[in-house]
């Protein structure tokens, strides 16, 4: 049977990302008792996982986090069981945090969109194979289509080539006009929006198409080619893997639970990052896609104002605003063009989970109906991956977020009441 | 960087780099982590434990979220049913 | 809508509206059903879907045992997405005291035909080895069966539908009775008959019908083939767990057509608010902890809750509202709404259009508690 362990914090963060590692590192450094959890191996979040150079922006966080003070947890946060009180699972281990003050820098996912074939092994995000990459995936001589939209598309590519894939071809959906004002931009400010322009010249030579997109990828047990839309035209792709994503949903699921207000998809915040719930504050991607240097800011912005140095915070603003600007315009660029809904056929899977098929679910009259009616998001992820792209496909609104928020042992969610057997003890803090 | 490490997939010893996670072990290996209801081999998805596509029988416990968990010398990976 | 004229206005598409739709539209008669959700999403969706023949009252298992052999008449016809298992109910018996009651509910069952196998300790941990050993044993009723419930109201009311009935979906009902339904928006639909099958919501469509939430938890796992093959509940089920007046939990966990497991269940009186209650949501899964060690480890996709239209005897209301002429009743299933569906809508059918129904039907008669109304 898994331990149970009780800590307390007067700021707890959820998320050991950009936004997450900042709004630690500045509360602890204000004095406060803090603890970070993340769910993943590793911190650093999607873009910094795994990353340890020396004097990288990345380490040089990371080291100020472990200097801070902060206690850094690994677990998953799946249910507040009362008022400030959250529960996180690890491996053999369920952690009661409770909080004065919590910052959620959940960070965002992928969105996918299904086509035909995308269900075969070797089709990945864009940043899914990017972060088996990072966990030791080789990609030495492999040769790779990246696909989808946006910003990452061309950091997933530098970063892969940089490891020894061989990229076939960047398509982006996104047009030329629409991405005329993105270069010019990267041009004036190449480090704020996205890593991986710094990069650059390990794109050199890689051919980027705009105005493209996947229509199916085929092979026997895993993917072997993809076929792209291209300025109109069919074209077909060997390939060894296909990194396809369309830009990214903010992670709200943690947000939603605990009856934050949500605003066209993202945590509403105000100035000082503080969502419409007392006491809780929203950093990074979950209040809208915006980047890492918007993640760092908003993190560092919630962590000052959880610690009460308002002016500090305030100081900011300047900064952040800037940022958003740009985040609003990054949305408006990657846009989804309407000819995507037509990529799946009536026998494409939607519901990876559940195998559910676009031809069971075009019918319906909402994501609730379809749900109760085909299974369709009832599965393990939740509808994370579907939720999305049904929202995109049929215009549906999924649904409330139910306990667990990821799922979680039967164990960790019948000992909540805290009076089990089960015994207590102090963590060590670190991992 | 630490030595690699043998885990076993589906009963054949496969070598992953240090620091792999159980996601990769598979990819390694050419064997699909899940097997889907309607019966298709399925693989990692997002990378970061969103989407267990990722599911394996680790160790004989089924559907562990292979991307999130760490390969371990002597581990027993299977295909989750 | 305000000028179409019907024999029949249903209110509530859950199993039961669609059930009596069904039944109307099969003797005939025009029927339109109207919701302010959409078909199956109320109490239908949460429940269980657990297909049971009870013994509480006499009267209590003469309405399940007849639904449940509709249910079985209904069988070859249900789609694959009603899942519909015959799978069997285990009445397990923790201890001696509790085998005595598996020998009086075996007898019981015989006397009135309904096949059952009394299982020794041995014989219980070889039909489900996962549960834990040392249990006294338990009562094996095979004609029990579970079905998805959302997906059996779907199949109804599209039967329903091709013999000509029309749903009127995503609209709040304001009143019902005197021969019309009037929405919220104002619209009315008339008909000599007018059916309040709306759940836990029956009460508020016409007052002096006595219904109480009560509230329940299920929770869901991920796929685990094979690790159960029968509906399993314990016997303090009836003796203890759930006294009706105070908040309770048992152990009561199905095997679902997906290899999933649905774990119940509690029961809450005055819990009128969706949330997760956490701790009730730990007793109830320490119980089914206690009976399956195995379940600890699993994994819970998704938890939640629903209401169970209760009242005050434990029966339902089935049958005309004594105050209204054009008012009958179909509601108040409390945890057995799912098996009765069937037998609802046929007995109050029959009893509208003069057939002799198959079983006695005065135990369900609304007048039975509305006599008071009658006199005011
Ligand atoms: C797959 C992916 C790949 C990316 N790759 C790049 C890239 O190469 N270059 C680039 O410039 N930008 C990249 N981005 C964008 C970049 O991640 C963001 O701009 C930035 O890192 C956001 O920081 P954040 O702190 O808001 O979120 P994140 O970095 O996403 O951090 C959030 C963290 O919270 C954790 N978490 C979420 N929910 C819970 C929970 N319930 N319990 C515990 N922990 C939880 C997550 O696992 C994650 O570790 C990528 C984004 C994604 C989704
Ligand atoms: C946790 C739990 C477990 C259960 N397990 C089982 C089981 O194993 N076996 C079993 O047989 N039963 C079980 N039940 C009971 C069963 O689910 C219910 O008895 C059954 O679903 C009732 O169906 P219904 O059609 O009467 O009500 P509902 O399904 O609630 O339908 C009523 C409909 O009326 C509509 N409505 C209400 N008011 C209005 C209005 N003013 N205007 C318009 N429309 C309105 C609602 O939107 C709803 O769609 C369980 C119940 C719960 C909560
Ligand atoms: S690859 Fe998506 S959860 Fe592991």
């Amino acid at each position: 049977m898994s331990r149970r362990m009780r800590q307390r914090f007067e700021v707890l963060v959820v998320g050991g990302g950009p936004a997450g590692i900042a709004a630690a590192v500045r509360a602890a450094e204000a004095g406060r008792r803090v603890g970070i959890v993340d769910d993943n191996a590793t911190l650093g979040g999607q873009i910094w996982r795994g990353e340890s150079e020396a004097g990288s922006e990345a380490s040089r966080w990371t080291e100020r986090l472990r200097s801070s003070g902060a206690s850094l947890l690994r677990g998953r946060i799946f249910y507040q069981p009362e008022p400030c009180v959250l529960l996180a699972e690890a491996d053999d281990l369920v952690q009661e945090l409770s909080y004065e003050k919590l910052i959620l820098a959940t960070g965002a996912r992928e969105r996918f969109l299904p086509f035909p074939g995308w269900t075969l092994p070797n089709v990945m995000g864009a940043g899914g194979l990017q972060a088996m990459v990072k966990c030791g995936l080789p990609m030495q001589g492999k040769r790779v289509v990246v696909a989808g939209t946006g910003p990452l598309l061309l950091a997933v590519a530098a970063y892969l080539s940089q490891h020894g894939a061989e990229i076939e071809m960047i398509c982006e959906q996104a047009s030329w006009t629409s991405l005329a004002w993105f270069s010019v931009a990267l041009l004036a400010q190449p480090s704020k929006i996205f890593q991986g322009f710094q990069l650059k010249k390990e794109l050199v030579g890689i051919k980027f198409s705009p105005n493209s997109w996947p229509v199916a990828a085929s092979g026997r047990t895993t993917v072997e080619s993809v076929t792209i839309s291209r300025r109109g035209k069919l074209e077909t792709i060997p390939c060894d893997y296909l990194a396809c994503g369309f830009h990214l949903v903010p992670n709200i699921e943690v947000p939603v639970v605990l009856g934050c207000e949500i605003q066209d998809g993202c945590a509403r915040v105000d100035d000082l990052q503080r969502t419409s719930v007392a006491e809780v504050f929203c950093a990074g991607e979950p209040t809208g896609i915006g980047g890492v240097e918007l993640s760092l800011i908003e993190g560092e912005i919630a962590g000052l104002a959880a610690a009460g140095r308002i002016a500090e915070a305030s100081s900011l603003f300047g900064k952040r605003e800037k940022l958003r600007l740009f985040a609003k315009r990054l949305d408006r660029t990657f846009r989804l063009r309407s000819e995507l809904t037509n990529l799946p056929q009536p026998e494409t899977i939607v519901c990876r989970c559940e195998d559910v098929r676009y031809s069971h679910l075009r019918d319906h009259i909402s994501w609730r109906a379809a749900k109760l009616q085909t299974r369709c998001g009832m599965g393990a992820c939740q509808g994370r991956v579907c939720g999305p792209a049904t929202q995109f496909l049929f215009k549906w609104n999924p649904d409330s977020v139910r306990p667990p928020i990821f799922p979680a042992r039967i164990e960790s969610l019948a000992g909540l009441t805290g009076d089990s057997k089960q015994e207590l003890c102090e963590t060590t803090g670190g991992r | 960087m630490s030595s690699p490490l043998t885990v076993t997939v589906n009963g054949a010893p496969i070598v992953v780099p240090s620091g792999a996670t159980v996601a990769v072990a598979m990819v390694i290996a050419g064997k699909a982590c899940r097997v889907s209801v309607g019966g298709e081999p399925r693989g990692p998805l997002c990378g970061m434990g969103i989407c267990f596509e990722c599911r394996v029988a680790i160790n004989g416990q089924p559907h562990r979220p292979g991307c999130q968990i760490l390969c371990e010398q002597g581990m027993d990976v299977r295909t989750d049913e | 809508m305000s000028h179409a004229t019907y024999d029949v206005v249903v209110v509530g598409a859950g199993i039961v509206g669609a059930a009596c739709a069904d039944e109307f539209s099969r003797r005939g008669m025009r029927v339109a059903v109207v919701d302010c959700e959409m078909v199956g999403s109320g109490a239908t969706a949460t429940g269980m879907g657990h297909i049971v023949a009870m013994d509480d009252s006499n009267a209590q298992f003469a309405l399940t045992r007849y639904s449940q052999q509709l249910w079985q008449t209904l069988r070859p016809e249900l789609p694959e997405d009603v899942e519909y298992d015959q799978c069997g109910t285990i009445w397990v018996a923790a201890d001696e005291e509790e085998m005595i009651e598996v020998l009086r509910k075996r007898d019981y069952y015989g006397q009135r035909e309904v096949p059952t196998e009394v299982l020794d300790s041995r014989t219980l941990l070889r039909l489900e080895p996962n549960l834990r050993p040392g249990l006294a044993g338990g009562l094996l009723v095979m004609e029990d069966a579970v079905l998805y419930p959302p997906c059996a109201a779907h199949f109804l009311m599209e039967r329903a539908q091709k013999r000509g009935a029309t749903f009127h979906l995503g609209q709040p009902v304001a009143d019902a009775g005197q021969g019309r339904v009037r929405m919220r928006d104002g619209s009315e639909i008339s008909a000599g008959i007018i059916v309040n099958a709306a759940g836990a919501g029956a009460g508020h469509l016409t007052p002096g019908v006595e219904i109480k939430k009560r509230k329940g938890h299920l929770v869901i796992t991920d796929r685990y083939a094979g690790f159960l093959r029968h509906q399993l509940v314990e016997l303090g089920y009836l003796k203890s767990a759930h006294s009706i007046s105070s908040d309770s939990v048992a152990f009561n966990v199905q095997p679902r057509r997906t290899g999933q497991i649905l774990i119940g269940s509690s029961r809450q009186y005055g819990a009128d608010h969706h949330e997760v209650d956490s701790g009730i949501l730990a007793r109830m899964l320490q119980r089914a902890c206690e009976y399956l060690p195995g379940l600890a480890q699993m994994s819970a996709i998704r938890t939640w809750t629903g209401f169970r239209a209760a009242t005050p005897d434990k029966l339902p209301f089935i049958g005309p509202w004594p105050v209204d002429k054009s008012l009958f009743l179909a509601t108040g299933h409390e945890g057995l709404g799912i098996t009765t569906s069937l037998a609802t809508a046929r007995i109050l059918v029959d009893q509208i259009t003069g057939t002799k129904p198959e079983i006695p039907i005065e135990p369900y008669l609304p007048s039975r508690v509305a006599k008071e109304h009658a006199h005011v």
